[in-house]
């Protein structure tokens, strides 16, 4: 059984019983411990616990070498069970489209059946007594969780390499990161060991992870997927998001994963449309905008070359193009940055080692013990995001920092509304760089902000955002990112999937692998 | 030197709602530890809050009895310090936009004058959980019931200038957060504290002196002391030269004094910003409108409508001593046509010795209002009568019918049997009859005592009455 299925063909073989789930399962399963077993089997076992002061990520010691280490953990007998139960469900007729294909979670949400790390040492054995809102919603649906992906500790992070469970490696090429934060998940579905997967994106966090890769990721418009049990990072600018091979492939799961949820007070009441039914409409108008200022000496020019000649793709599918002018390029890292870091700060309090997660042995006096449980579970970009933020907060600074990113948020949140009234979507590259070397820019956190300079703004006016394959540079992949307006999802996966209908960049996997 | 005392008040009550400010688990006081804890309250990874609406209307209708502004659109932000009671290691509070803004109160002095209090603000916000020291040897234990509860703070400026006052605004608050059931504002439970802001200035000085918080106050009796201790404390400060440090004490009712709280929980910086997992909450006029429909009187409003029921100063004092007892009264008085006087007079008597004599409240009335008001309702018996079934109405579970029934109260002759009786006593009192008819009236008296006798007490009194002058006119 082949593991490169879309979900789109997942969908007709499930259906024409050529296959069924637990067969889908188990092969997906034996790909994962083949190219990416996890590093921790003994993650249950708390015999080796407590592991010390330092936090040394135990992924690197643990891993075997050749691991791809997309997943943090999985639990066979679980999916198998599921997968028996989601077959039952399509014999008894009581099923949907998606009923049996299997899917990989993010470790940022909450799952019953398997622990949720965030890949922190502070959760690295804490099993959540709920589903997230979106896992139990896929679980109805019938579909198979296969595991839960690597991650930036906490979503921080745009290289992965900032997991206590160790680095994780781009199949496109093992020297590389896959992105972050959410690169798990989008080396699982690069790689073959997943179908779909669930990501999360704060500040690029699904769309750069897709364009190292060579898949396609959305985040959604804030308030259209519920945020309840997914582990905040910064509850403003979080968004779940969907990572898959093809804009269809996402499109059917988001509309499984999107809708009002009575227990996340920022999720938006709205009627869901039938998006994978409208990728098929073809609009007679289509403006998208380009803004000028993406074309500069920090974007590499094969990715410069690449957006052109998708825009000349565009056109032949008869887009008018429309340049644009964004004043405010220069202030969407620190506007970012200063407001997530605010708001991380806040979240992050809470995991104090006196509930659960990890506790010290240093219990000298109660400021010891939340001190040292902070500093020997957190790891070294979580603190100093923890730090930044509680300095911005500050008396004092409040006014000079938090206060005035605020207000510049809201100035470019007036930027793309204005830019939205001229044009139906705005293309650009998702990154500057293709991926980049492990290791390469652990040294400079501020290299590593700099390279979310095009996702960020997404994040902060809420707009719904996709990057999608659009070419290589070498052997590594190119991302262009399409934004559209609040809530119209709907034009933003027609666009890019017209895309994907005329080239097939996306179709590319990488080669070594198998 | 004379000096001004100057004090404002922070008064914490927790609302009397069903559920928690952001969870649907229960506010239910003295349960076991951490049994009406949710995940949302033990602030579990991916958890949200979801605000509840009775809070918010019970704040906006507290805006509406002290005449205060409701803030159009207000918001909720996290007060950040760690302590471990407080699980999300934030305190979801309100701080720039509170909910309610620049009311007011009236209060009455014990020498009958006035004072408006003028409430500077209002705002939601949840209260911590407790720390339990004596439940382990080695470790305190945490209890999250009471996490998540939502609290209004209600701040007072610096506009009170003596004990007395700061005691009596506390009574009046105290009065109308329980008379609208906004509160049970019980003390003992902690639902009802008050911090006290407290500074001097010499007299007719018109900049403010540096400030002392007293925190932590849960009974009239030792804010009272408290107050009057921490006067002096800073009187004998100024008046030897020294300065007053800003600082939060707690009062030691052992030691009848005051003390400072450690340094470290003085320098606090929270860090507030607003809460980005909750909306703003936004109130529109149509809303205010809705809520004054079914909005409760005050206790002054409800002071006056007793005066101008007549009632005298000792009975109203009564009813307004305790929000039970009131609405009890309320209750009857729908029911019944007993008059007012009637009903508080019972009320105050037999009811309320009965409730003294087995520690009862009207909380928990042992006689219906239902069944008191049918009680209160016979107007046929006499009072003794009315006393001899309350006596078994406290007693079984049988309905004031039945209880006449069986002390054959009701079988007041017929009609029939009455006019023949008094046909025969106007035949065998031929001279009394021709007194009375030449005016000596007390000696119908004399008549009704007669026919009562020969019908042992059963017959109506009233109804013998009306017969005996009609039947001699």
């Amino acid at each position: 059984m082949p593991t490169e299925h879309s979900v789109t063909d997942l969908i007709t073989l499930l259906a024409q019983k050529k296959v069924s789930s637990v067969e889908l399962t188990q092969a997906y399963l034996d790909k994962i411990q083949n190219l990416s077993p996890p590093s921790t089997p003994d993650i249950m076992d708390p015999a080796d616990k407590p592991r010390g002061v330092e936090n040394k990520p135990r992924g690197v010691e643990g891993r075997q070498p050749s691991s791809l280490n997309a997943f943090i953990h999985v639990n066979p007998e679980a999916s198998l069970a599921e997968a028996k139960h989601a077959d039952s469900l399509r014999q008894k007729h009581l099923h949907s489209v998606l009923t049996g294909i299997p899917l990989a979670h993010k470790d940022i949400f909450c799952t019953t059946e398997m622990p949720t790390t965030c890949g922190s040492k502070m959760l690295e054995n804490y099993i959540s007594p709920f589903d997230a809102t979106i896992v139990s919603k896929l679980k109805q649906h019938g579909m198979v969780t296969l595991g839960k992906t690597n991650m930036d500790e906490f979503a921080m992070g745009s290289s992965n390499e900032n997991s206590y469970f160790g680095p994780a490696l781009n199949p496109w090429d093992t020297t590389k990161v896959p992105g972050g934060s959410s690169g798990g998940s989008a080396i699982a579905i690069a790689a073959g060991l997943a179908p779909i997967a669930t990501g999360s994106d704060t500040g690029g966090s699904v769309r750069q992870p897709a364009a190292f890769c060579n898949i396609s990721g959305l985040k959604p418009t804030y308030g259209l997927i519920s945020r309840f049990g997914m582990v905040a990072y910064a509850s403003s600018l979080d968004q779940a998001g969907i990572m898959g091979q093809s804009v269809e492939d996402i499109s059917y799961l988001l509309e499984a994963m999107a809708g009002f949820d009575p227990k996340d007070s920022t999720s938006a009441e709205k009627p869901i449309p039938a998006y994978s039914a409208e990728l098929k409409n073809n609009p007679n108008s289509l403006k998208i905008g380009l803004p000028r200022c993406y074309f500069n000496p920090a974007v590499a020019p094969a990715i410069q070359q690449a957006i052109q000649e998708a825009i000349k793709v565009y056109e032949g599918l008869g887009a008018e193009i429309i340049e644009l002018d964004f004043t405010l390029l220069d202030l969407w890292v620190p506007c970012y940055y200063v407001i997530a870091c605010a708001e991380a700060s806040s979240n992050l309090a809470r995991f104090d080692g006196l509930r659960y997660g990890h506790r010290s042995q240093n219990m000298s006096s109660l400021e010891a013990l939340i001190t040292s449980s902070r500093s020997e579970g957190f790891g070294l970009e979580v603190k100093r995001r923890i730090l930044t933020g509680t300095h911005v907060l500050s008396a004092g600074y409040f006014d000079a920092y938090y206060l005035q990113a605020l207000k510049i948020r809201r100035l470019i949140q007036q930027e793309f509304i204005q830019a939205f009234k001229k044009v139906d979507i705005i293309l650009g590259p998702t990154t500057p760089t293709t991926a980049f070397t492990l290791g390469e820019k652990t040294i400079d956190p501020i290299l590593n902000y700099l390279a979310d300079i095009f996702t960020v703004p997404v994040n902060l006016i809420g707009f719904p955002a996709i990057s999608i394959p659009a070419g290589f540079d070498g052997p590594m992949p190119i991302g262009m990112q399409l934004i559209g307006s609040a809530f119209n999802e709907t034009t933003l996966l027609n666009t890019a999937h017209r895309y994907q209908q005329v080239t097939d960049s996306h179709r590319k996997k990488p080669g070594q692998l198998s | 030197m004379m000096w001004d005392t100057v004090i404002g008040l922070e008064v914490h009550t927790q609302l009397n709602t069903q559920s928690k400010l952001f969870s649907g688990s229960s506010t239910l006081f003295g349960q076991p530890a951490n049994s009406q804890t949710s995940y949302i309250d033990a602030a579990l990874p991916g958890v949200l809050p979801v605000l509840n609406e009775a809070a918010v209307k019970l704040a906006i209708s507290f805006g509406l009895a002290i005449n205060a502004t409701i803030n159009p659109k207000s918001i909720f932000e996290r007060k950040n310090y760690f302590y471990p009671d407080l699980p999300k290691g934030y305190q979801i509070s309100q701080y720039k936009e509170p909910i309610v803004k620049n009311g007011s109160l009236l209060i009455e002095l014990p020498d009958n004058s006035q004072k408006i209090v003028t409430i500077e603000r209002a705002h939601l916000e949840e209260d911590a959980g407790k720390s339990c020291h004596e439940s382990h040897p080695n470790y305190t234990g945490i209890d999250l019931n009471r996490a998540g509860t939502p609290l209004l703070e209600i701040v007072t400026t610096p506009c009170l200038t003596s004990d007395v006052e700061a005691i009596t605004y506390l009574k009046t608050l105290h009065q109308l957060l329980r008379f609208m059931r906004y509160s049970d504002a019980n003390m003992q439970e902690g639902s009802f504290r008050a911090d006290v802001n407290i500074s001097l200035k010499p007299l007719g000085a018109t900049t403010l002196g540096t400030r002392v918080e007293l925190k932590n106050l849960n009974s009239f009796k030792f804010i009272e002391k408290a107050i009057a201790y921490e006067v002096e404390r800073q009187k004998t400060l100024l008046e030897e030269g020294k300065a007053i440090r800003q600082e939060t004490r707690q009062y030691n009712p052992d030691k009848d004094m005051t003390l400072p709280l450690r340094q470290k929980e003085n320098d606090n910086d929270y860090r507030y910003f607003p809460d980005p997992d909750l909306l703003p909450i936004i109130v529109t006029t149509a809303d205010i409108e809705k809520i004054k429909t079914t909005q409760p009187n005050t206790p002054h409003e409800i002071k006056q409508k007793l005066k101008n029921l007549g009632l005298l100063d000792d009975d109203i004092s009564y009813l307004l001593a305790d929000p039970d007892s009131y609405y009890f009264y309320q209750s009857v008085k729908i029911q019944s046509n007993a008059d007012d006087k009637m009903i508080v007079n019972w009320l105050k008597g037999a009811y309320q010795a009965h409730l003294n004599e087995h520690q009862l409240s009207f909380a928990n009335p042992p006689v219906s209002a239902n069944t008191f008001a049918e009680l209160l309702n016979q107007t046929t018996l006499s009072t003794n009568q009315l006393r001899e079934i309350f006596k078994q109405l406290l007693t079984s579970d049988s309905t004031v019918n039945d209880i006449i029934k069986s002390l054959g109260f009701n079988e007041s002759t017929s009609a029939n049997e009455l006019d023949e009786a008094i046909s025969a006593l106007i035949q065998n009192n031929p001279s009394q009859v021709a007194e009375y008819r030449q005016g000596k009236e007390q000696l119908l008296g004399f008549f009704v005592g007669l026919i009562m006798k020969q019908f042992k007490g059963k017959a109506n009194p009233s109804e013998v009455n009306a017969r005996i002058k009609q039947a001699l006119a």
